[in-house]
């Protein structure tokens, strides 16, 4: 009797759901031709890249701002040229990014892309499996020596960007100290960075060497989170540097952690990988990004007309790769964007360079030469003469950065990671 | 009104034994409702058919041969930690530690990868990397069981805090060893030189990895169900007083299982390590220590049962990461569908072990309510 009731019960509430199915099966129908034409994979409209199909390997999804850079440039790229592509989100920085680079391959991918620097050594395990088939990776440094041609680097000389804002950023600074806001003294910069790792080490340095092309009493902290993407390490670096005095905020890190800190704090922030203007009107001036669809046009452009793809690529101010978003004009300083197109002009025609040697010091001195760690290997052997011409040539012997110096001016207040 | 004097409108009382057949009959039940209310969230919440949904889903574990591979890899992981805590769980020892024990497991691997990878040869190299890892996970959890043992510590904060030492202790060794400096990354262990991978059955990545798995299943379900010690160890968690009243030595009994349980979590920190990423990073376990207690539990501790319940977490995993990437969604979609498929199966099982009994009808009452 119990049984039965309780049976039955099940079924009462097992056919109301049913019910409910009724009216589901029947939207089914509506939208199963929208679906098949949603989905992910683009439509081929060009008879002649009807073939080729690219497989995209994200380390996180939309929400960090750095795979959305991709992804959106991704998308661009591929519907310009009317390929199809396959976009692999939260591919962690292991085995899995082995089997998804297989996978997309077992897809019919002609090219495969990851953007996360950890990938790369699964990338080439992979290449090295697949030699039909084209292996791109961002941010590595293994390809110039590596010997493999289907495995390819690319990167951008984006301390270029990164020292036109840091010029924004100065120019705030002179801003505030005009206004009485601050004294010259307390035009202190503050850096969340993630690793001790010579991208973030050529990011933070070229961006406080345009801060102090502009206000020359200018001095910076860094801090760093041993982290990539670290939502809440971001944010309390951010308030520590605040609390530490600092003026101006700018990260090199992924996640809107330090930006919503400066919001909350109303303390100017430069920010990264593309604009935070909607969470932060208050305190946004400007950010630097990499604009990566060059590079994939470029990529596949190759894989359609059948040539070789650079080893290592790095994009630049001129191939539309390093880019600024638009200043925004409440919080920045009046006339920034004027000067920053005069800066940018003068990087172009080569009349300045980033790390020209006579406006930093080491331990008080002038750099006369560096050997940099160009060519990776596991001792980090020191192997190129990187200064040449009275600047240092970030970016040129390699794609990604090698620029490890600490100069003066610039306080790091831990190096653990 | 609900109530009616005393006499509530329903109560719930614990069943008899079940017959099996109705026992799956109410589970297929479940997956039923729970594939609907999934079909009816994609309809609200998407523009795309769930029956699609459903097949893409599908794919995503069977799609291609390479699939069914990394399917029975991954499932081979998430069972081998599911069998190591089943015996500490057996005994009513909570061992959620499973995630650092597999951690130290896995970063005593690297270790010896690192360090001796160019002193010895390959054969006894993987030999000291399995002790080091046996010995390593099955540390991390005997840490915890001696507390309990003698201080009756509560071993489920004592092994839930050794999971963050484990997590902290391989971030630090992952700055000593990273390559390049600064990266924060070890990256491929001995690349070049594949000093240390576990040999590669044929052309088949992950075949070792299941059969060395396929093996523990069956040393596991027989050294429970079989031998002295295994039921021992069902005694203690029944009861300790029976247990040390019949003459068994609850504390040894407790050391010698956590002996085991991290000893088999350090054999899968040495089939990750070892057998497929070859490298070392804070998140390799990705959770799997914790996933495996819902594992050991949804197969009621039985290493057969085991192998279904992982099947399907790992079978809802692969899916939900294939309609991510074919539908443009957020993977957040394909993990609120295998959130509410869990939610009906676990619930399923609250309908197989009770029984809801109404106020007996036939009496004029019910017209009230």
């Amino acid at each position: 009797m119990k049984k039965s009731i309780s049976i039955l019960l099940a079924m009462l509430l097992a056919l109301s759901l049913f019910a409910g199915c009724g009216s589901t099966s029947s939207g089914e129908t509506e939208t199963s031709g929208s679906a098949a034409a949603g989905t992910e994979t683009g439509s081929d409209t060009a008879a002649t890249t009807a073939d080729v199909k690219v497989g995209f390997i994200f380390l996180h999804d939309e929400n960090s701002t750095y795979d959305k850079n991709f992804i959106d440039a991704a998308v661009e790229a591929c519907d310009t040229l009317g390929v199809e592509y396959v976009l692999r989100t939260n591919i962690p920085e292991g085995q899995e990014c082995y089997n998804a680079a297989a996978e997309l391959v077992d897809d019919g991918c002609d090219i495969v892309f990851a953007d996360s620097f950890g990938h790369e050594d699964y990338m080439i395990q992979a290449a090295k499996e697949f030699p039909d088939v084209e292996f791109c990776h961002a941010t590595g440094t293994r390809a110039h020596t590596e010997g493999l041609s289907n495995y390819h680097n690319a990167f951008a000389s984006i301390y270029e960007g990164r020292y036109l804002a840091g010029v924004a950023a100065g120019m705030k600074l002179n801003e505030m100290i005009e206004t009485g806001e601050i004294t010259e003294d307390e035009a202190k910069i503050g850096y969340v960075g993630a690793f001790t790792y010579a991208e973030v080490i050529s990011g933070y340095t070229s961006f406080f060497l345009g801060a102090r092309s502009v206000c020359p009493s200018a001095t910076m902290e860094v801090t760093f989170t041993g982290s990539w993407y670290d939502e809440t390490a971001e944010k309390e670096g951010a308030n520590k540097l605040i609390q530490n005095g600092c003026k101006l905020i700018s990260q090199h890190a992924d996640s809107m952690g330090a930006p919503t800190a400066c919001e909350t704090a109303g303390v100017p922030n430069v920010s990264y990988n593309g604009s935070t203007i909607s969470a932060c009107p208050n305190t946004f001036i400007i950010s630097s990004r990499i604009n990566w669809a060059p590079y994939f046009e470029y990529m596949i452009g190759c894989v359609i007309s059948g040539e070789e793809i650079a080893a290592d690529w790095t994009g630049t101010i001129e191939s539309g790769s390093v880019v600024l978003t638009d200043v925004n004009e409440a919080v920045a300083a009046a006339g920034t964007t004027e000067a920053l197109e005069e800066v940018r002009a003068a990087l172009l025609d080569g009349s300045l360079h980033v790390f020209d040697t006579s406006t930093f010091t080491v331990d008080g001195e002038t750099l006369a030469g560096y050997q940099a760690d160009v060519d990776t290997d596991a001792d980090y052997t020191a192997d190129t003469q990187a200064i040449s011409d009275g600047y240092f040539h970030e970016s040129e012997y390699r794609s990604a950065p090698y620029f490890d110096i600490q100069i003066d001016g610039i306080t790091l207040l831990d190096q653990a990671f | 009104m609900l109530k009616q004097g005393n006499i509530p409108l329903f109560h719930i009382s614990r069943r008899k034994a079940l017959p099996w057949q109705l026992a799956w009959l109410i589970r297929g039940v479940a997956i039923v409702l729970a594939l609907l209310v999934c079909a009816i969230i994609t309809t609200q919440m998407t523009d795309y058919n769930p029956l699609q949904v459903y097949a893409t889903m599908w794919n995503g574990a069977f799609g291609t041969t390479r699939k069914i591979w990394i399917l029975g890899q991954d499932i081979a992981i998430l069972l081998c930690i599911s069998l190591a805590v089943t015996p500490a769980f057996k005994m009513r020892f909570w061992n959620i530690g499973a995630e650092g024990q597999v951690l130290a497991g896995g970063l005593a691997c690297a270790a010896c990868m690192i360090c001796l990878g160019d002193t010895l040869p390959n054969a006894l190299l993987i030999v000291c990397m399995a002790a080091a890892s046996i010995a390593a996970g099955a540390l991390w959890a005997l840490i915890p069981a001696i507390f309990k043992a003698k201080w009756n510590t509560n071993e489920t904060l004592f092994t839930l805090m050794m999971n963050y030492v484990a997590t902290q202790l391989v971030a630090f060794f992952v700055i000593v060893w990273e390559v390049p400096k600064g990266a924060g990354k070890v990256g491929i262990i001995n690349q070049a030189t594949e000093a240390g991978w576990l040999p590669q059955i044929g052309s088949y990545k992950y075949l070792l990895n299941i059969l060395i798995v396929a093996l523990l299943t069956i040393g596991m379900y027989v050294y429970l169900n079989y031998t002295k010690q295994g039921y021992e160890l069902s005694v203690v968690g029944e009861s300790e007083h029976t247990a040390r009243y019949v003459g068994i030595k609850v504390s040894r009994v407790i050391l010698r299982t956590l002996l085991l349980s991290g000893a088999v979590c350090g054999v899968a920190g040495l089939l990750l390590v070892g057998g497929t990423d070859h490298t070392i990073t804070t998140t390799i376990a990705d959770g799997r220590g914790f996933t495996a207690v819902m594992v050991s539990w949804l197969a009621k501790f039985n290493p057969i049962g085991m192998i279904f319940a992982s099947f399907l977490l790992v079978f809802l995993d692969r899916g939900a990461s294939e309609i991510s990437t074919n539908f443009g969604l957020n993977q957040s979609f394909g993990d609120i569908l295998t959130g509410v498929i869990l939610f009906f199966i676990i619930g399923s099982e609250f309908f197989i072990t009770y029984q809801v009994q109404f106020r007996r009808s036939g009496k004029k009452e019910d017209d009230n309510v």
